[in-house]
């Protein structure tokens, strides 16, 4: 694919900043005991990225349907609604460099207020919600904003210790402009205690980068009688520039 | 103090969970209405060029069970070797052909199958050329942080054998945890081991 025609912006064709495996959970984490079996025990193979790693898909808006970022009304029958504590989620997608990552996909998946996934996996007794469905997607404007409705979701218990509980979230899912920005991650809601007791959250063994994942309440940005918000800034990979690199043949 | 660099850090990841489905595959797990189709299901048309391929993935845990909520992605060059990104400086990838494709692992088999054409070569950083190949990412409960890996063909013997990225690793008893089994059928497999003695080679890169 070429760049896009309207754009003035130069495609970025440098290798993203080394991942710190430091910061993001290890694979095999104990106390989250299904990572026990499911964790690479051998060293990951390091190395520079390639195109295989620096180019990646590019999602159009054409995709998007006008409900895929409301979740309130997006599985409601019509002139029904989801029930829950109504709100507004919204921040930026940037890279490490602090840039507006524009064009990013997002997609979102929640329990209902009641804690409860439409799953024919999930079964906890709290019940489903006839128009609450769960999922929604976005694509982020040329700043790297984005925004969409839903209800707050509710916390949930989880077969791990006998008596282990999720505290509310939202997760995420989001491409950047390259395939090596993949990342899968979860938005937790400011002032909850149950984070800091959640053994998925534990996995993360730097309590700076659990902060990264709260957002925060922003009261100036609610909907007057309808909704209150939350920002919750993604970053991902930066990416080094491609000034002084040799460039390949033929190129 | 020196100057700041003024850099942000990545956003911590987290495990996708067992309702990943919910949120990538919602038509698949039952979710209908909200989404037209499920993303990535489909990634050929009739015009798309190429040799048509199957590849059927299954992801095992450390006791060789499939996975049967995993979620995995693949993203491959087009029947030319060009990526349809506007980071491929190279040319124009075919217009028919996205690259990307994304399966949930089957709740019964825990196989998903991936209908797509077999990639040209790319090159290398140094212009050397990589052996023809699929990158699969995958997610599940219990995965922390998403797994990057490399699916190669079987037949390409002699481009395997020079392939840069394959002669990076240093135990080569592990190369052939990379390379797909051709079927009769034609169809290829590849199983992903996430653990024991035969753990896929997984890239930090």
């Amino acid at each position: 694919m070429t760049a896009d025609p309207l754009s003035n912006r130069k495609p970025e064709t440098g290798a993203f900043f080394q991942r710190d495996r430091t910061w993001h959970p290890a694979a095999f984490t104990p106390g989250y005991k299904t990572s026990v079996l499911r964790s690479p025990q051998k060293a990951l193979l390091s190395l520079d990225n390639t195109l295989s790693e620096i180019t990646g898909p590019v999602f159009g808006h054409d995709i998007l349907g006008e409900l895929d970022n409301d979740l309130i009304h997006n599985f409601a029958k019509p002139g029904e609604s989801a029930i829950g504590p109504r709100i507004v989620v919204y921040g930026r997608v940037l890279d490490e460099r602090g840039k507006g990552v524009p064009g990013a996909l997002l997609e979102f998946w929640q329990a209902n207020a009641g804690g409860r996934y439409r799953h024919k996996k999930e079964g906890y007794v709290a019940a489903l919600d006839p128009n609450f469905g769960g999922c929604g997607r976005t694509i982020t404007d040329e700043d790297g904003g984005y925004a969409f409705r839903t209800i707050q979701p509710g916390p949930y218990p989880w077969p791990n210790g006998p008596n282990d509980w999720r505290p509310a979230h939202i997760h995420f899912s989001v491409f950047g402009h390259g395939f090596a920005q993949r990342l899968i991650t979860q938005m937790y809601f400011e002032g909850d205690p149950m984070i800091w007791q959640c053994p998925i959250v534990k996995t993360i063994p730097d309590r700076v980068a659990v902060e990264g994942l709260i957002a925060a309440l922003d009261m100036q940005a609610t909907i007057p009688m309808d909704a209150r918000a939350y920002k919750f800034d993604i970053v991902l990979r930066g990416r080094r520039s491609s000034l002084f690199e040799n460039r390949l043949e033929g190129n | 103090m020196a100057q700041s660099l003024d850099r942000l850090r990545e956003s911590a990841s987290q495990t996708a969970g067992p309702y990943v489905h919910i949120g990538l595959t919602p038509n698949f797990c039952g979710i209908g209405g909200v989404y037209e189709n499920d993303l990535g299901a489909g990634m050929v048309n009739d015009k798309t060029k190429g040799e048509r391929i199957s590849v059927r993935m299954r992801v095992l845990d450390g006791t060789g069970t499939p996975l049967k909520d995993a979620l995995v992605e693949i993203w491959q060059a087009d029947t030319d070797g060009l990526y349809n990104s506007p980071s491929e400086m190279r040319g124009a990838a075919d217009p028919n052909f996205v690259g990307w494709g994304r399966k949930a692992t089957d709740m019964d088999t825990g196989e998903c199958m991936f209908e797509t054409v077999k990639p040209g070569w790319v090159p290398f950083k140094d212009g050397r050329l990589m052996a023809p190949h699929i990158t699969v990412w995958i997610v599940a409960r219990g995965i922390n942080i998403g797994l990057h890996t490399r699916m190669y063909f079987p037949e390409e013997e002699k481009a395997n054998a020079e392939d840069p990225v394959l002669a990076r690793i240093e135990h080569r008893v592990r190369v052939p945890t990379l390379i797909a089994e051709r079927q009769g059928d034609g169809s290829y497999i590849f199983d992903i081991h996430l653990q024991g003695e035969k753990e896929t080679v997984f890239f930090d890169i």
